[in-house]
């Protein structure tokens, strides 16, 4: 193993002497990562939506004469989406037409009158309306999906303070109490309460009348019971379906770790595999690979020591852009251990990738734009979570990518990373097989390198 | 020196890379102890973002050199390229670059040293600055056995000629003797210039 040393330190010669080339190497796979992870760890922006609220002030929602507390909907609304606040509807349109807004929605004037007017016997349709600029067909998407949950949400609002204040009134008729109407307060017996009263009655009554009398109290009796059970049945109306989730496999780590992996995954793929395989292909570039090989470094040496290469500098750079994210988002500095291991081991299956990718063709170039076009696709398809795709496309794509080592690699780095993945034997053994399959293909093809 | 020549594709490199134990052959052997025979490629083996010197010392510190940069030093001086040992190699020209290729092939000290076609490429002056050098090693005891397809080259700097076509040795011996064949094979070229008459003899060969 003598000669593997010189000819690492050749290497990080010539890679010293050619310092766009390096910085490339390094800073492009970093760039295309950090958009990557970027992209992956930012949910959408709340899209700018232009807001005219043509209601007048004060005017709230009534349901059978009483007032409903105010809904704040403007509050509620400027919550799920960034408002632009607009004077009238020609502001409205302007903002939506020149892009500025990604829609507008208008409350017209008569909104909550046609609200009110649901629990009377001459109901309206209460709208709102949405002005949109279906420029093109993702954005179109986006403000429909958007605006049929913020309606959802506000028909929920709605239903529930009609629900609350139904609630209320069943539990004035069944427990009594005060009621204001028209300015005045009035005592509502309610059914328990006359209930018992009239139990108090039945032995001052004559026996031939308490036979209905006690008709009575067992109705005032059942109503009560029977109404009782109907308030959770009011609630129920307002929300009848409610989202339980239960997660029963792939626990995963928070999105900003699994974005920081994939930015680490995809940096140290691509210096590992362009360095393994260019490295390698310029030995065959330069003619010097059947003078090292006669008899100065053996066939194996010289793979090892390109895979050592690819290891090394990929270990420095993924380490140097994890330490880098650290400042944005704290990683577990305890489990600096687990990183090490993952970067390692990855970078070996990586690097002996790349090594069968080096001895496929004779020239760096050549080499360097095979290996971007393995790479990156392999690198998009191991992105596509489960259920993106169908299940046949989705099992080819699961086959095909457990043949490269990114998505391991990604898998390994998320779990040394952070806790709460899947454990990160599974993904370092998948590796270490991968590692002796691609160092072997390897092996064979550089026979051909051994022909002058 | 041994001259080995013959036309393109006579096997000249083929010979060389069996020779230097690159290429195994279909039958026969070839019986050279390892180490003692040192191989120049036709196109020059060595890293050309590297300086003269860098390359010099990685392969004598690969041949397991005890002190690569005497070797390194020594090599410098029999290529005259000591005042260059910082420069680029891919900034030399094609003839330095072949003299600093021909230092790395003696690196292991062979007793035999083997150049494919060292002279394609380089301008005449080049070439005369490279044949002396050759030259130089020969006369301090170095066997040299070099192809070229130059016919004139082989004649005044080959002491023995090996002539090959299509892979089959056409002659084997001194250059006044190649000339007493192609006399005899090929009468009607005779008073032509060498080198017609060689070509007229191959034709006259069957090749």
């Amino acid at each position: 193993m003598r000669g593997v040393r010189w000819l690492l330190l050749k290497d990080l010669q010539i890679l010293r002497r050619s310092p766009l080339q390096a910085v490339l190497l390094v800073a492009y796979p970093i760039l295309i990562a950090v958009l990557i992870g970027f992209a992956i760890s930012r949910g959408p922006e709340k899209p700018r939506v232009a807001f005219l609220n043509e209601v007048p002030t004060g005017t709230r929602i009534n349901v059978g004469g009483q007032q409903l507390p105010s809904s704040n909907v403007k509050g509620r609304i400027c919550g799920r989406v960034e408002c632009i606040f607009v004077a009238d509807r020609e502001e409205a349109e302007e903002k939506v037409a020149s892009g500025d807004a990604l829609a507008a929605l208008v409350l017209p004037a008569d909104l909550v009158n046609k609200i009110n007017s649901l629990s009377t016997l001459t109901p309206g349709v209460p709208k709102v309306e949405v002005l949109v600029n279906e420029e093109n067909a993702v954005k179109a998407e986006l403000v429909d999906d958007r605006i049929t949950s913020l309606l959802a949400q506000a028909n929920l609002t709605i239903a529930r303070r009609i629900g609350a204040e139904g609630s209320r009134y069943l539990d004035l008729i069944v427990n009594g109490g005060d009621f204001k109407v028209l300015g005045e307060t009035i005592h509502i017996l309610g059914l328990a309460t006359s209930a018992r009263i009239l139990e108090a009655l039945v032995p001052t009554l004559p026996k031939d009348l308490r036979p209905s009398l006690e008709e009575v109290i067992e109705f005032a009796s059942q109503a009560r019971d029977n109404l009782d059970v109907a308030k959770p049945l009011l609630d129920r109306i307002t929300q009848p379906i409610e989202v339980e989730k239960v997660v029963v496999g792939g626990e995963s780590p928070p999105l900003e770790i699994f974005a920081i992996a994939v930015a680490a995954t995809l940096t140290l793929a691509f210096v590992v595999v362009l360095l393994v395989a260019g490295s390698l292909a310029l030995e065959r570039e330069e003619n010097a690979f059947p003078r090292l090989t006669r008899g100065l470094v053996s066939t194996s040496g010289l793979l090892a020591e390109k895979i050592l290469l690819g290891v090394a500098v990929g270990l420095v750079v993924t380490l140097l852009m994890l330490l880098g994210m650290q400042f944005f988002v704290p990683l577990e500095l305890g489990r600096i251990g687990l990183w090490l291991a993952a970067i390692l081991v990855a970078g070996a299956a990586l690097g002996a990738a790349g090594a069968a990718l080096g001895a496929a063709a004779r020239e760096v170039r050549a080499v360097s734009l095979l290996a971007f076009m393995v790479t990156l696709p392999v690198a998009f398809l191991s992105l596509v979570p489960s259920g993106a795709v169908g299940p046949a496309a989705f099992d080819a794509i699961r086959y095909f990518t457990a043949l490269f080592p990114f998505k391991p690699a990604l898998q390994a780095i998320t779990a040394a990373l952070d806790e709460a993945g899947p454990g990160i034997g599974g993904p370092l053994l998948h590796l270490a097989v991968l590692f002796a399959a691609y160092a072997a293909i390897a092996r064979l093809a550089l026979r051909r390198f051994a022909s002058v | 020196m041994v001259a080995i020549i013959g036309p393109n594709g006579a096997g000249k490199t083929t010979l060389l890379s069996i020779l230097a134990g690159i290429s195994r052959p279909d039958e026969g052997e070839v019986e050279s102890p390892s180490g003692e025979v040192g191989w120049v490629p036709q196109q020059a083996a060595l890293y050309r973002r590297l300086t003269v010197e860098e390359n010099l010392l990685l392969f004598a510190r690969l041949e397991g050199h005890e002190d690569p940069r005497a070797s390194a030093a020594e090599m410098l001086e029999l290529t005259g390229l000591g005042e260059r040992r910082g420069e680029i190699v891919a900034r030399l020209s094609g003839g330095n670059q072949q003299r600093i290729n021909i230092a790395i092939g003696l690196l292991s000290r062979p007793a035999v040293l083997l150049l494919d076609e060292p002279s394609v490429g380089l301008d005449p002056r080049q070439r005369s600055r490279l044949w002396e050098f050759v030259s130089g090693l020969a006369g301090r005891g170095t066997t040299v056995i070099f192809s070229t397809h130059d016919i004139q080259e082989a004649e005044r700097y080959g002491g023995r000629l090996l002539v090959l076509a299509d892979g089959e040795a056409l002659f084997d011996g001194p250059p006044e003797g190649l000339r007493e064949a192609v006399r005899r094979e090929a009468p009607g070229a005779a008073d032509r210039d060498f080198e017609t008459a060689f070509v007229a003899y191959l034709h006259h060969r069957g090749h």
